[in-house]
């Protein structure tokens, strides 16, 4: 087996064990500390954000226009309307700033 | 006789339901997924190692930070740690998740967290909040075409790499941050929304700043979370539910 083959299948164990880890150290407690459920209600928030603001901020007039009609978008409609519209800004304003 | 056919009717009409959902995430990702197979092979990668990194990690960030330090010639155990830290994040939404779907036979929840990526746990989350329950049809319905998608584009990635046309003006490499955006909207009517997302914004951005990719994404998870868990609880309005 080559190394590549190693790297992928160790890599796949070490991502299993992070997609499983948080549920198996939670679930060893038998009540949730009320801050302790109140920072796992912050996580998608928190996480996503990260995801995100980076982008953002290395990113030009183009991308801005698009995350904001986008977030615009997010408040009356539903996920698909704001990603495409979002989208469809994206594609036309790079047509003119590249 | 009967109710086995109306659940299973159920099952099904949930699967499709999640299928539904699953579309944006398929749409979104599938440029990063022939992407990633194109840069794979170009990293020294076979086809064959390129659609099995796909199947097994499952994870698009990771894949491509791996592959960049392959083609870089880093000590395999640094590319293995590499793919553990951009993947890190998913420890916090695991023991979120782990809340919603621990009614499920057990090899359904290890199927369940295998499958497991942003968009599945940010969507499943907001389904929960909105008080309807998480089943497994409905969840693998959201999962399944991604994952599915995911593969096989890799794949034809790796196959016909060069055929790509001009990504940038197609917008492809910011879709993501547009959708995950969508996603953060999406969870805007919670408790601590906003004093979580400037924190996690601050703080990611800092770290992105100074530590450098991928450590921001786990750094700015933690600061916001851990003002959730400082903050008076009465603030979090957890005690507000029964």
């Amino acid at each position: 087996m080559s190394t590549t083959f190693w790297i992928i299948i160790a890599g796949a164990i070490a991502t299993y064990l992070t997609r499983v880890g948080g549920h198996l150290v939670i679930s060893r407690f038998d009540n949730i500390h009320p801050r302790v459920e109140a920072g796992l209600n912050a996580v998608p928030a928190a996480v996503l954000t990260t995801l995100v603001a980076p982008a953002a901020l290395s990113a030009g007039p183009a991308e801005w226009a698009a995350l904001v009609v986008a977030a615009l978008v997010s408040l009356r409609g539903g996920l698909m309307a704001m990603f495409l519209a979002g989208a469809a800004v994206l594609i036309l304003a790079r047509q003119f700033v590249g | 006789m009967a109710t086995d056919v109306i659940s299973e009717s159920g099952a099904r009409s949930d699967f499709w339901q999640g299928v539904r959902l699953s579309m944006p995430v398929v749409v979104a990702s599938a440029p990063f997924a022939l992407l990633f197979g194109a840069i794979a092979v170009d990293n020294g990668f076979s086809v064959l190692e390129a659609f099995l990194m796909s199947a097994l990690i499952f994870g698009g960030a990771s894949q491509m930070v791996g592959i960049e330090l392959f083609g870089q010639h880093v000590a395999p155990w640094l590319i293995v740690l590499s793919i553990f830290a951009v993947n890190f994040r998913h420890v916090l939404y695991s023991a979120g998740l782990g809340r919603r779907i621990s009614h499920w036979p057990v090899v359904q929840q290890a199927l369940g967290y295998f499958i497991m990526t942003d968009p599945q746990y940010a969507v499943a989350e907001a389904r929960a909040q909105s008080g309807q329950t998480v089943g497994f049809a409905w969840y693998l319905g959201l999962g399944l075409p991604v994952y599915v998608f995911w593969v096989v584009e890799s794949a034809l990635g790796a196959v016909f790499g060069k055929l790509i046309p001009d990504t940038h003006a197609l917008g492809i490499d910011f879709l993501l941050p547009i959708y995950f955006l969508g996603l953060v909207m999406g969870f805007r009517k919670r408790p601590l929304w906003l004093p979580v997302v400037a924190a996690s914004a601050a703080a990611s951005i800092i770290a992105y700043k100074t530590v450098g990719s991928p450590w921001h994404v786990s750094i700015g998870a933690i600061a916001g979370v851990l003002l959730a868990v400082i903050l008076p609880p009465h603030h979090s309005g957890v005690g507000e539910r029964p």
